[in-house]
């Protein structure tokens, strides 16, 4: 019953939050850029627009797959707000994320092609973090279950900083942040015009939207985690992360998917390594 | 027991009628009719036999024992007149064989073996493999049936023998299934050196200078682990205190003289599995005929080795050789994984996921816990089914395309929408949620979650490289080019059948997983672990939620076959530079150009030639380490 | 309703423009009139695009292209002529390689004059495309 609750929570709630959570992200940029900014709504106001605009599409294809796309990605967080297994969360969102790949991959262009390499070479960076952090929870709460992990006492992130750190790391690659926003990016900035959307119009395009406001939130929740004693300071933590990686997105130029990769397996090595043998030693 | 006698000795009757009669009917009747008697045997066996735990048999009939021996010797003789031709520079190959076969033989001869009680056995491992034998092994063979004459069509400049490498495929049934039912560790070897043989065999098939050289060192690697047995047999028979070749006997023992012996098997078993720095003789074996790569890759051969780490497996749990073990397995998955991620051709690719996959099972059987066997067990199955379906569906495509590259293989579902169907499902098995890999995946995680980290480290990175490189293969297959030639018309009724029945087993297998689990898996895991009471893994929950998303994974694609409405087509987006041909772009001068997309291969940070040579290096530093160490 | 009004999404060409209106056009974009204000964003990608921004004359090289991008965004769309140049040619329409201003190739629903057109100007014609836009859903 809780599970089902938990379920119906995120798959209602984390659009609306997500949304509003990307409005704020665009006004906050706009303010650090000297600027007014849209309003708060204005996600909302692009992904109704995009419903109301023509389906374009280079093939038949590409669309069902995004909508693939979307339904794993509520799948891998409904596994999360269920209270069930991390691991199985953590690939449920790769599968999610193959789709959009192959989405891009299908509509043959240019420019969604090298945004659906990059899009691979971020899944390529970033996996290993996601599932040490899995790991790490196991070591210091003693379980996968999301369940079990909230209800540990005390925060877990004083047993796990250095994973904390490796997940805020991805954590840019993860949600689009420049300096890592190799495959496509939600701002005016862009050098391979808009990566592996470049095909996408439309509602087809919506569906990217609405599954990037549930990514967020679902990657906030694994911040969250890490504080899940104390719900108030989670959340709050987890918006302060958010709000750090604003301002990492403002002050950085996007880097080379070399540095990418390498720095994010450095860190996730050097941080979430260290912290799994410390935890294994301790244990 | 009749049955288990009745399926290692049947699969030398059409061995033989094929050798013998050339007429290709007779071969093609042969081997369906023989095909369906050895899958209908093993499935009756499963049937029959599954429920009723570890059942051991004596000798099958007086003189058996005189007849192995015997075989064994004239398997010697064979190999040595094989390697008759030799330049002196290769003929320390011979020599190989004469170190291993000598002293094995003297102790046998002069009766210092001790005698095993229990010749044969029959648990849910040995049924396992029995059908991973029987039935994708056989389908292997329906497909080779057609392949043949295609192949000898394309390559008329090899002769044609055909009759000679499908009684071989024969004969390599006979050699498995006697691995998987033997309990002496001398029938083992016997059985072990045949399928050395059949491989030999087999990749030396067409003749050309490059497979003969590759047969030769297919040849020299697996004697070294033959050697393996050799050792073990002759340590097992002056060691009073173990003073026994039976293979379920040393794997029960907790004495710790019994831990060389082990370890020497695990070194035959990595050596078969193609581990580094073994893996040369697996990767030299893509030069045979794509069935061979197929059976060396899925049901047979490698899987031997596998087997053989896993029936050790309870020996090697939570002791310093059994963290080597794995940490060998683990360096196998990651690197072979980077290098796969490297590399454009089909099979090579699917020749290094194979050795990555066999990594990480030996990585299972060194950890050799509860969890660790389950997981073990199921890669076992799934990496089967899902590899023969791959390596069949890549030789296909290469008959009808001519090439092997993954590049040329951009748009295919346009050209051949089934087979890419088929191969899509395939890479799906091997590394999606909620497909097979991915639940053992899952399940080793689990189970190395409390061992030591180093060997995390490897299952999450090889992990991610793994979905790196069949990432990019499922993009290259779903991109709709436009060019709509059907080329799937040319490929026969044997092809077909085998490649439809191997699909739905691929989809069968993940979907029945949680029947498989129960079983075949945890009664095998009950007769090691007593204590075990079902997987820990598998609690109400979390079996819900996969069912759900297996429901997804396989339903939901099917959306993909609805024509939805309001579509409004356009071409992609080439910076307004557009021609008639979607291909093509108006260049600077006012020329239409055609463009080329290529995928990242990353070849400046994983590299084949880079990382080849210090892997193996590594590795055989271990290796050597680990067997020293147990020496001392 | 239409939430065209509301995010409507840009694309620039620049078609043989001096690069005068060019600048304009990115100047709005800048702290001084942010026109993000109002939902709007610079793109890059026809696909996305709602208004089609040009600057400068058409010539014979970029006929074409123009047609192409215009034909690659989805309905609604409207088309904005930035600058003189962009709406007759202005005194390069004679030249052998102009063609003139844009509506000789696609058609264009507001023209913003000027030489260059200053960012106050664009930002009036843009909102009143808004309006246009709004009536091109309803139909």
């Amino acid at each position: 019953m809780k599970a089902l609750l938990g379920i119906f929570g995120f798959v209602i709630f984390a659009p609306l939050a997500g949304g509003i959570l990307c409005g704020l992200d665009r006004i906050v940029t706009a303010r650090m850029q000297g600027r007014y900014g849209p309003p708060v709504l204005q996600s909302f106001y692009d992904v109704l627009k995009l419903f109301q605009k023509q389906n374009l599409v280079v093939n038949r294809f590409h669309g069902y797959f995004l909508f693939c796309f979307l339904i794993f990605l509520i799948i891998s967080g409904s596994i999360l707000y269920a209270g069930d297994d991390f691991l199985m969360v953590v690939f449920a969102l790769t599968v999610a994320d193959m789709f959009l790949v192959m989405a891009a991959y299908s509509t043959n262009s240019p420019y969604s092609f090298i945004g659906a390499q990059r899009e691979l070479l971020q899944m390529l960076a970033v996996e290993p973090m996601l599932l040490i952090t899995g790991i790490g929870f196991y070591l210091a709460a003693g379980s996968f279950d999301i369940g079990h992990i909230v209800s540990v006492g005390k925060p877990l992130i004083f047993k796990m900083p250095g994973i904390f750190f490796g997940l805020v790391y991805v954590l840019t690659i993860k949600i689009r942040k420049s300096p890592f926003d190799l495959s496509t990016s939600h701002h005016a900035h862009q050098e391979i015009v808009k990566g592996l959307t470049t095909e996408f119009a439309g509602p087809t395009l919506a569906l990217v939207e609405i599954a990037h406001w549930y990514e967020t939130i679902l990657m906030l929740s694994f911040v969250f985690l890490f504080f899940a004693s104390q719900p108030v300071v989670g959340i709050l933590l987890a918006i302060l992360i958010y709000f750090i990686e604003i301002i990492i997105d403002n002050t950085n130029a996007r880097v080379k998917w070399q540095f990418t990769l390498k720095s994010s397996w450095i860190v996730t090595l050097l941080f979430g390594g260290i912290n799994l043998f410390i935890l294994y030693i301790l244990k | 027991m009749n049955l288990i006698m009745f399926l290692i000795l049947f699969p030398l009757i059409p061995a033989i009628i094929i050798r013998l009669i050339p007429s290709e009917r007779v071969r093609t009747s042969t081997v369906l009719i023989s095909v369906a008697i050895i899958a209908v045997a093993s499935i009756f066996l499963a049937f029959s036999s599954l429920q009723s735990g570890c059942q051991y048999f004596k000798l099958p009939f007086k003189n058996a024992g005189t007849l192995i021996t015997v075989a064994e010797i004239v398997l010697a003789v064979t190999f040595l007149f094989f390697c008759r031709r030799l330049p002196f520079r290769k003929m320390w190959i011979p020599v190989i064989i004469f170190i291993q076969y000598i002293p094995v033989q003297y102790f046998e001869l002069s009766g210092k073996v001790p005698v095993p009680v229990n010749y044969l056995i029959l648990d849910n491992l040995s049924i396992i493999m029995a059908l991973l034998i029987g039935i994708i092994g056989g389908l292997i063979t329906v497909y080779t049936v057609g392949y043949m004459p295609r192949y000898h069509k394309e390559h008329p400049e090899y002769k044609d023998r055909t009759s000679a490498f499908i009684s071989t495929i024969f004969l390599f049934f006979f050699a498995m299934f006697g691995i998987v039912f033997s309990n002496s560790l001398s029938w083992i070897y016997f059985f072990w050196e045949v399928t050395t043989l059949c491989s030999f065999i087999m990749i030396g098939y067409s003749r050309t200078d490059e497979a003969v050289d590759n047969s030769f060192r297919a040849l020299w690697m697996l004697l070294l682990g033959g050697m393996g047995f050799s050792v073990t047999i002759v340590y097992c028979s002056l060691n009073k205190s173990i003073g026994t070749i039976e293979l379920s006997q040393i794997t029960a023992m907790t004495n710790p003289m019994v831990m060389f012996p082990v370890v020497l098997l695990c070194f035959a078993g990595m050596n078969k599995a193609a581990q580094f720095p073994f893996s040369q003789w697996l990767l030299g074996a893509m030069v045979a005929p794509t069935p061979s790569s197929a059976l060396l890759h899925s049901s047979t051969m490698v899987k031997a080795g596998v087997y053989l780490c896993i029936r050790c497996a309870p020996v090697l749990h939570n002791t310093s050789s059994g963290t080597t073990i794995a940490l060998i397995g683990g360096i196998t998955f990651v690197v072979a994984s980077a290098i796969a991620a490297s590399l454009s051709h089909g099979k090579k690719v699917l020749a290094y996921s194979t050795i990555a996959n066999l990594g990480l099972i030996i990585l299972c059987a060194g950890v050799g816990s509860s969890l660790a066997i389950w997981a073990a067990l199921m890669l076992i199955i799934f990496h089967a089914v899902a590899k023969a379906l791959m390596f069949l569906c890549v030789g296909t495509v290469d008959q009808q395309t001519g090439s092997l590259d993954i590049e040329k293989m951009r748009g295919l579902i346009s050209t051949m929408p089934q087979l890419t169907l088929m191969i899509l499902i395939g890479i799906a098995g091997m590394f999606l949620a909620p497909f097979g890999m991915l639940i053992s995946k899952w399940a080793v995680l689990e189970a190395l979650a409390e061992k030591n980290p180093f060997l995390i480290l490897t299952v999450v990175f090889g992990g991610a490289l793994m979905m790196f490189f069949w990432g990019k293969w499922m993009g290259t297959l779903v991109a709709v080019t436009g060019k709509h030639m059907n080329k799937e018309k040319y490929t026969g009724i044997y092809e077909w059948a085998a490649l439809y029945s191997l699909t739905i087993l691929t989809i069968g297998t993940c979907v029945l997983f949680p029947l498989t689990a129960v079983y075949f898996i945890h009664p095998y895991i009950m007769t090691i672990y007593p204590g075990f009471i079902g997987d820990p893994l598998f609690h109400h929950d979390n079996i819900i939620m996969v069912l759900i998303m297996l429901g997804f994974a396989i339903f939901l694609p099917l959306g993909f076959l609805v024509h939805w409405e309001k579509l409004h087509y356009s071409v992609p987006d080439l910076g307004g530079a557009n021609v008639h041909d979607p291909e093509r772009f108006m260049g600077s001068m006012g020329e239409s150009r055609e463009w080329h997309l290529g995928n990242y291969y990353l070849n400046d940070i994983f590299n084949e030639q880079k990382l080849l040579l210090p892997a193996n290096i590594v590795t055989l530093l271990i290796i050597s380490i680990m067997i020293i160490a147990v020496i001392i | 309703m239409s939430f065209l009004k509301k995010s409507p999404w840009i694309i620039h060409y620049d078609g043989s423009s001096c690069n005068g209106c060019d600048i304009e056009v990115l100047a709005c974009l800048t702290p001084m009139y942010d026109v993000e204000r109002f939902g709007i964003i610079n793109i890059g990608n026809p696909k996305h695009a709602d208004v089609l921004i040009i600057t400068g004359a058409v010539n014979s090289q970029n006929a074409s292209v123009i047609k192409t991008i215009y034909h690659q965004m989805g309905d609604p769309k409207v088309v904005l002529a930035v600058g003189i140049c962009a709406a007759s040619g202005n005194f390069f329409r004679d030249c052998y390689n102009i063609k003139g201003g844009v509506d000789t190739v696609i058609p264009v629903d507001i023209y913003v004059p000027g030489c260059a057109a200053r960012p106050e100007a664009i930002i009036d014609g843009v909102v009143a495309v808004l309006k246009l836009l709004e009536e091109k859903t309803k139909k």
